[in-house]
């Protein structure tokens, strides 16, 4: 990460507070030394126990079958995939934070990457759960995989379902990693607060593999963090745009469409930077880290919320054109279909979370209030549940022969598997916030002001007070 | 480690280890001490400083070039693998599609490619680091805990050819070090 800084002096500082090194630590590190709060044993013992139902709920499904869910003829993709597809877009925007705007030299990403990157991994966990199970005989999953079978056979790799086994594992395995690396240093912060021989210096011992902090290492070390972000970012635009071929090479109408690789991938960050809003709108709060997590970062992903909601309201409207353009009658039907067919509550829902929310951020008092950006990024989730929901059910129950249409109704089991979902999702963050820090504290303290060595020539002789230092000196101007 | 309180005797020093206040007066140490001659020596800090690898003469990296062939390898190995169990061992025909063509492999192809370029990063990344290193001799000085904190350190070591325990320590405070330490190994 060099300090070829986009942030000049003139802009609003990154952490407010003037805080020194020290600060940062202190500030992030005793989240993970103190006892834990009433309110994590809370959150954590309803997440504990609504992952207790995930399971059981996937134990039934396995004994049982795909009967319990209310897949049928011929809506043979329901909450399974909604489910899948959700999750999986959820967790993009943890990438693009770490990922894209490292490229782009956005410090102000490291007061998030940390938590918005867990997040990802977290979602792509709750994702990967819904294909695995839904394979009806989920004792053969080793078919998804090429290795050897008695069979003889393998995998098709023209299917984009397999791509997107490839697709998803592979962003799975990079973020892992990636958000590995990233901690090390941070954990190595850890260790050395630890109380020498206690259990928690020999873990953060264990997993920070002995980091000294040599700038020979740092060296190498930062090479392979900007080798991260140059693969994951291509990895944000692929991965979700293979989860949009699973639909969009099929010739359903309202699913055979180019516009859907893009328009996935606009959606995906739109769902997670919502996410991330609801994750962090209450943990800055708790943690009381709103000098690091600032107004101006929950700001700055609003408009991107705003950005990406903007895109998919557009791909809306030209879905809507397009299909009346082309003249095809099923494509037509299929879109009038879902405005005012029998799932009409469905898409209007969709609409109005999606279309009409995020434009909301144009109100600067709205994208700077915790309140409103907490309410309306549920909103938007909400919304791009029902944007998959719409696009899977609506083109499978009435599809291009009459005879053939149904109704899809979920069954309680869908719907506690995916509040179910949630529950595990959060039992990994909970689990998450209380063992690892929450910000990257190296990458904070680096977009310090008086981490770069030529801030102390502005202030010459003055080198122990740097961290007080409350204007910044201009640069001169003939 | 907080506080390696050692009540034994070192059995030897492994050379000196010098605390700096700020990135600036580091890297101007960093400069005198490359430019003292000296080889076998490396800066500590809490984050990477910028400009410091410059101060240092440390020559590059070469992961990018390393990641690239192993991102050449998953491609190559992808397409083998794809041609291989679709169209050699196990042909599919497709509605009589060729049994082998470019387009459809390209998404595998890709996550191949990034995926051995993720693994080549992690592995090559940690080899030339040597990580996992458990045991470093600076973990025996008590103030060298705060290296992830917010303390900035040069070390240099005994088996450099220009260290000597006197010269090296007076040079150290010389060029701005707040605090000198001789670096014990214990047992």
């Amino acid at each position: 990460m060099s300090n070829l800084a986009t942030h000049t002096s003139y802009d609003p500082p990154l952490v407010d507070g003037s805080p020194s090194f020290h600060d940062i630590t202190e500030w992030v590190s005793v989240h993970n030394e103190r006892k834990a709060k009433p309110y994590w044993w809370a959150g954590f013992s309803i997440a504990a126990m609504l992952t207790l139902m995930l399971v059981t709920c996937f134990l039934y499904l396995f004994w049982n079958g795909i009967g319990v869910w209310g897949n049928n003829n011929p809506v043979g993709w329901a909450w399974d995939i909604v489910n899948f597809v959700f999750w999986v877009g959820i967790g993009h925007a943890g990438t693009l934070i770490s990922a894209v705007l490292f490229l782009f030299r956005q410090e102000w990403r490291t007061a998030i990457n940390r938590s918005a990157e867990a997040m990802t991994i977290f979602a792509v966990i709750c994702a990967l759960i819904f294909p695995a199970f839904h394979i009806g005989r989920q004792w053969m999953a080793y078919y998804l995989f090429p290795i050897p079978g008695q069979m003889g056979m393998w995998p098709n790799f023209r299917s984009p379902l397999l791509w997107d086994v490839f697709a998803v594992g592979t962003y799975f395995t990079t973020s892992l990693i990636f958000w590995y690396t990233g901690l090390i240093p941070d954990i190595a912060t850890l260790r050395d607060r630890a109380k020498l021989g206690s259990l928690r210096q020999k873990v953060m011992g264990f997993l920070s593999l002995g980091w000294t902090g040599s700038m020979k290492n740092w060296l190498h070390y930062e090479k392979a963090y900007t080798i991260f972000a140059a693969l994951s970012t291509p990895l944000v635009l692929s991965v979700h745009s293979v989860v949009s071929f699973d639909f969009a090479v099929s010739q359903l109408p309202g699913w055979h469409t180019t516009i859907f690789p893009p328009y996935f991938v606009a959606g995906a960050i739109f769902s997670g930077f919502a996410m991330v809003a609801t994750l962090l709108v209450p943990l800055r709060k708790l943690y009381s880290l709103e000098n690091i997590i600032t107004v101006r970062h929950i700001e700055k992903m609003n408009i991107i919320i705003l950005v990406t909601g903007s895109m998919v309201g557009f791909a809306y409207m030209m879905e809507f054109f397009i299909a009346w353009y082309s003249g095809v009658q099923y494509e037509i039907y299929a879109f009038v279909n879902r405005a005012f067919g029998q799932y009409w509550w469905a898409y209007w829902t969709m609409f109005t979370c999606n279309v009409v929310t995020p434009q909301l951020f144009w109100f600067k008092k709205l994208r700077t209030s915790m309140t409103a950006t907490f309410i309306l990024s549920i909103f938007v989730n909400i919304g791009m549940w029902f944007e998959r929901f719409v696009i899977t059910v609506t083109s499978l129950h009435r599809d291009f022969l009459p005879s053939s249409w149904d109704y899809y109704t979920p069954t309680i089991i869908d719907i506690l598997t995916f509040i179910g979902s949630f529950g595990l999702f959060f039992f990994l963050f909970f689990i998450f916030m209380r063992h690892l820090p929450v910000i990257a504290v190296a990458e904070v303290k680096m977009v310090l002001p008086q981490a770069d060595p030529h801030f102390y020539e502005d202030h010459a002789g003055d080198g122990h007070h740097a961290h007080e230092a409350a204007p910044q000196v201009a640069p001169s101007r003939s | 480690m907080a506080e390696a309180v050692k009540t034994a005797t070192p059995i030897r020093f492994t050379g000196m280890v010098a605390e700096f206040a700020n990135p600036k007066t580091l890297s101007d140490a960093a400069l005198q001490v490359r430019e003292a001659g000296f080889k076998k020596w490396d800066c500590y800090t809490p984050f990477p400083i910028h400009g410091l690898d410059k101060a240092m003469g440390l020559r590059p990296s070469p992961l990018g070039f390393i990641v690239f062939f192993g991102g050449l390898t998953g491609l190559g190995l992808a397409v083998l693998m794809m041609w291989w169990m679709n169209s050699y061992d196990y042909p599919v025909s497709i509605s009589n599609k060729p049994l082998f063509s470019v387009w459809p492999v390209i998404p595998v192809m890709f996550e191949c490619t990034v995926l051995f370029s993720v693994f080549t990063n992690i592995g090559t990344m940690l080899a030339l680091n040597s990580l996992p290193k458990p045991y470093h001799p600076l973990f025996n000085v008590s103030e060298f805990a705060r290296v992830t904190d917010d303390k900035f350190f040069i070390y240099i070591e005994s088996s450099d050819d220009k260290y000597d325990e006197h010269k090296t320590e007076s040079f150290l405070k010389s060029i701005g070090a707040v605090q000198v330490e001789a670096v014990p190994e214990y047992e």
